[in-house]
């Protein structure tokens, strides 16, 4: 057979055996999870609210996503234009400003994000003193009163109302929830990702090179696992100013911990397999091994854990910014909300929506959670 | 052999199918079989694994995974009550009791947190509402009956504190402990040694006789058949093909899937024997001891002896087979050989000194030293396609080949070991045993070695697919002229590749020479007994072998 031949035949069944760019087994996986309908949803749920809560500065801000100023397009969602641009003398533009706003209208137009608050922007025209209900449990009239125009004022509009009121320093709790979300998923998700790669590469030596290594790293781990977290935080947060990063980095020091006993045990059953041996037999070396051959394998188990160490980050720096230690002051946190709904309980709407805000994706990531596992059960059969 | 065959037959099997439900898919795994068992009778079910036969028996007492297992036709009758409609009660009651059960794996048939008393104890307990005296009295009674020694003190042993073969005679005598008018055994004797296995099925010959009970007994094997039954129903295909007293079927067999069967023993012979061929590897009083550590300070205050002091050369285009009971230290002895684990004493390789290498200075002679595993679905990792898993080795020794190339390389090998190319990007499960073997051997030879270690490469198949399997390995060894270390417990797929066997026991060769010799005039009791065991499955007296 020539070689164009065998080519031509190479291709014609690569063809008929790629079925689809998902491999029969995760095919099946994929099915499973879809056959959980309650996950399936949370899923695509949680999706929506993550991609829309990306985008965060383009839904909630107090600057217009974009806008047209003397024949020139402006984005100022993106730029921090001076106020010298608009005639005004500020260092970075004020554009909830009526002077601003109208210089702009007459010179050109804007766009507005639906909600114009950002989650720092205190909103000065509240009827009442902060914290204000939710704009929709007021009458137009009360609405309106403190805007120079009172009813007929162009910027007593939908886009300035806090449909779920303010908090205690007259932000809109709308757009605390959005940035709050956000930065939560994001730190659960990156504490996880990191701790995943972590805790996996040192489950995985611990199980596969077993004996000493094994040893040593054991009691390593219960030691530095018997470290109380939380105390640890607390004085750390007493020298050092905690961050986002800062507080990344000392959780990050202790939950790795939680992948390695899953991981340890995968690898110390499936490096006695055959095809373990096998591999080792063709002179694979250690590394390829671990990563082609017995990583697949502990993917099962660690992939089962990930919604909970997930929800668990996520807990842990809501609990932190509950008891003022997390995110410095003035950052969009579902702890801090929780924390204000606590100090005003004739606030009602300000814990209702934390708690809310709270359970409702924590919920959504464990049904995640469980589709996942039904999907990774070799043993679940579905009619 | 003979049986009281009375009138109306102890269990009848009318039109039984059984069918799987997975997802969408309905497969038939037992397609209207009939056959009767009478009175004190042994029916053999022969057949390849996938054939449907264990599924056949299992349905007899309903222990298939209901509701994914259904019989969509057919009757079990079983005094004058139709066993597939009777109610869970009625089923209990037949369980263990009238029909009881022996089956293929007696490491996992056994609780391994109960003691053996407390087993047996608890059938009697619960069909006879016996006693704790008169549970243990029978009990020491039936072990007695089974041949297991000093009763009194296996009492309050675990099953991990029995051998294979005492684990099987306490199943055995769990399924006699009430006296069952018929026993089940599927495949009781596959997972034992050879030995062993004689033994076993002489007890159950006995026990039969003695209790006058039936027997529905299940296997692959042909030679165990035309020992044990009276009758033979050849099933293939969840179909019963053949059926009729096991002398006539042997005689004069009908159905050409029968002949097919009789005809699948391994057979040729190995190439002569050529003592000035070029050594390829030559062990000197190797040694594998594994230290036994007590204590606080973890010393070593003994070794447990795999390989004790074993020469052994394997040369070019010859085939050295190695054989003895489980236990004996023949894999060890391979795995030492391949400098898998670490061993005393001196390996030369092609006249080079190995056995003092690291693991990283053998990886460039890897690719002249490869092994072939026993079991096909545990050897071949189940994520990556088969393109995938052979091309592993080229990636490390051949680096400089273009993903076209190595293509070409695969294509090639898998045509030389008999399959097609186009089935490279499908995943081992889509495989059967024969053919994930053949990519096994693929697997092995794409490196082209010299050296290859087969360790009980057949054992996990099917007869006919053994005999595929040691025409390829004696084909390949012709044209490439490679060296067999050839591991086995069956003597029959030894005697048909290797020219060299050494006999292994405890670790130690207790003999050595041309096969030719070995098997013809063997020299020991010990290999007498082997050989007796495996061709004419005939047990010896006590103490020559294992227990």
């Amino acid at each position: 057979m020539s070689e164009f031949q065998v080519e031509a035949e190479v291709e014609k069944v690569r063809d008929q055996a790629q079925r689809g760019w998902l491999s029969p087994i995760n095919k099946r996986r994929w099915e499973s999870f879809k056959a959980n309908r309650r996950g399936y949803w949370s899923l695509w749920i949680f999706l929506i609210l993550f991609v829309l809560s990306l985008f965060a500065e383009f839904i909630a801000n107090d600057k217009p996503v974009l806008a047209s100023y003397k024949g020139e397009i402006l984005v100022p969602a993106l730029v921090d234009y001076p106020e010298e641009k608009f005639g005004g003398f500020l260092a970075v533009t004020d554009y909830r400003d009526p002077f601003i706003q109208e210089e702009i209208n007459a010179n050109g137009w804007m766009i507005w994000p639906p909600i114009r608050y950002s989650y720092r922007t205190v909103n000065s025209e509240i009827p009442e003193a902060a914290p204000a209900k939710p704009s929709w449990l007021y009458d137009e009239e009360t609405r309106c009163q403190r805007y120079s125009g009172g009813v007929e004022d162009p910027r007593c509009t939908m886009g300035n109302w806090n449909w779920l009121g303010t908090d205690d320093q007259a932000r809109d709790v709308l757009a605390r929830v959005i940035y709050g979300f956000r930065i939560s998923v994001l730190f659960g998700l990156i504490l996880t990702a990191a701790s995943a790669v972590i805790g996996v590469t040192a489950g995985a030596v611990q199980g596969y090179f077993g004996g000493w290594t094994d040893l040593l790293f054991q009691r390593f781990i219960e030691i530095w696992s018997s470290i109380p977290v939380l105390y640890l935080i607390l004085i750390i947060a007493a020298v050092l100013p905690p961050g986002f990063f800062i507080l990344l980095g000392i959780m990050l020091l202790f939950s790795w911990v939680a992948f390695v006993g899953v991981v340890r045990a995968e690898f110390l059953r499936a490096r006695n397999f055959e095809y373990v041996s096998a591999a080792r037999a063709l002179g694979v070396p250690n590394r390829t091994i671990m990563f082609r051959h017995l990583l697949p394998n502990a993917m099962v188990a660690t992939l089962t854990f990930l919604p909970f160490i997930l929800n668990g980050s996520i807990t842990t720096l809501t609990s932190l910014d509950f008891l003022g230690f997390g995110l410095p002051p003035g950052s969009p946190s579902l702890g801090e909300l929780l924390r204000q709904g606590q100090r005003n309980l004739n606030a009602p709407w300000l814990g209702i929506t934390g708690f809310l805000s709270l359970s409702i994706m924590l919920s959504l990531l464990i049904f995640i959670g469980e589709a996942v596992r039904d999907a990774f059960d070799p043993r679940k059969t579905f009619k | 052999m003979s049986g009281a065959v009375s009138e109306t037959p102890l269990l009848s099997i009318r039109d039984l199918s059984v069918a799987f439900t997975q997802g969408p898919q309905e497969t038939l795994a037992v397609d209207r079989v009939s056959f009767d068992i009478a009175k004190g009778e042994t029916v053999a079910l022969v057949g390849e694994s996938g054939s449907g036969k264990s599924v056949t028996a299992l349905s007899v007492l309903k222990l298939l995974p209901y509701p994914a297992a259904s019989h969509p036709t057919g009757q079990i009758i079983y005094g004058g009550k139709d066993l597939l409609s009777a109610s869970d009660d009625e089923l209990r009651k037949a369980r263990g009791n009238e029909i009881s059960m022996i089956f293929q794996e007696p490491m996992t048939s056994l609780n391994p947190l109960h003691t053996i008393e407390k087993q047996i104890g608890e059938v009697l307990k619960l069909h006879r509402g016996m006693g704790e005296n008169a549970a243990r009295a029978r009990t020491l009674e039936l072990m007695n009956q089974v041949g297991i020694r000093d009763p009194e003190k296996r009492l309050s042993s675990y099953p991990h504190q029995l051998s294979g073969g005492q684990r099987q005679r306490v199943m055995i005598a769990m399924a006699l402990a009430n006296e069952p008018n018929l026993l089940i055994a599927d495949e009781p004797t596959t997972a034992l040694d050879v030995t062993v296995q004689a033994q076993i099925l002489e007890l159950l010959a006995r026990l039969r006789k003695e209790n006058g009970m039936s027997m529905l007994f299940i296997t692959h094997d042909l030679g165990i058949v035309r020992k044990v039954a009276d009758r033979v129903c050849v099933m293939t295909g969840g179909r019963i093909v053949e059926s009729g007293p096991t002398k006539e079927i042997f005689e004069n067999p009908q159905h050409a899937y029968t002949r097919h069967l009789l005809a699948a023993e391994p057979k040729g012979e190995p190439p002569a024997l050529d003592t000035s061929a070029e050594t390829v590897i030559k062990g000197d009083d190797v040694k594998v001891w594994f230290p036994v550590k007590k204590g606080f300070l973890r010393r070593t205050v003994d070794h447990v002896k795999g390989v004790d002091g074993v020469d052994i050369t394997v040369r070019a285009g010859q085939t050295l087979g190695v054989v003895g009971e489980s236990g004996s230290g023949k894999t060890t002895l391979g795995l030492a050989l391949s400098r898998m684990i670490s061993s005393k004493g001196e390996i030369r390789y092609r006249g080079e000194n190995i056995d003092t290498r690291s693991f990283r200075e053998m990886r460039p002679l890897r690719r002249e030293m490869q092994i072939v595993f026993q079991d096909p679905y545990g050897s071949l990792s189940p994520r990556m396609s088969v393109a995938e898993i052979i091309q592993e080795g080229l990636k490390i020794h051949e680096p400089g080949l273009s993903a076209t190339e190595r293509d070409r390389v695969v294509v090639d090998v898998l045509q030389e070991v008999g399959l097609k190319p186009e089935t490279r990007f499908r995943y081992p499960h889509e495989f059967s045993g024969g053919q994930r073997q053949r990519i096994a051997i693929a697997r092995a030879m794409v490196l082209k070695p010299r050296f290859v270690m087969l360790d009980e490469p057949t054992s996990a198949l099917d007869m006919s697919v053994q005999a595929q399997v040691v025409d390829l390995l004696r084909d390949l060894q012709k044209r490439h002229n490679l060296a067999y270390l050839f591991i086995s417990h069956d003597l029959k797929v030894v005697k048909a590749l290797a020219n060299e066997v050494i006999v292994m026991r405890a670790g130690k060769v207790v003999e050595a020479g041309p096969a030719e010799q070995i098997f013809n005039h063997p020299k020991t009791d010990y290999t007498r007994a082997l050989m007796a065991a495996a061709f004419d499955i005939e047990a010896v007296p006590g103490g020559v072998v294992a227990d």
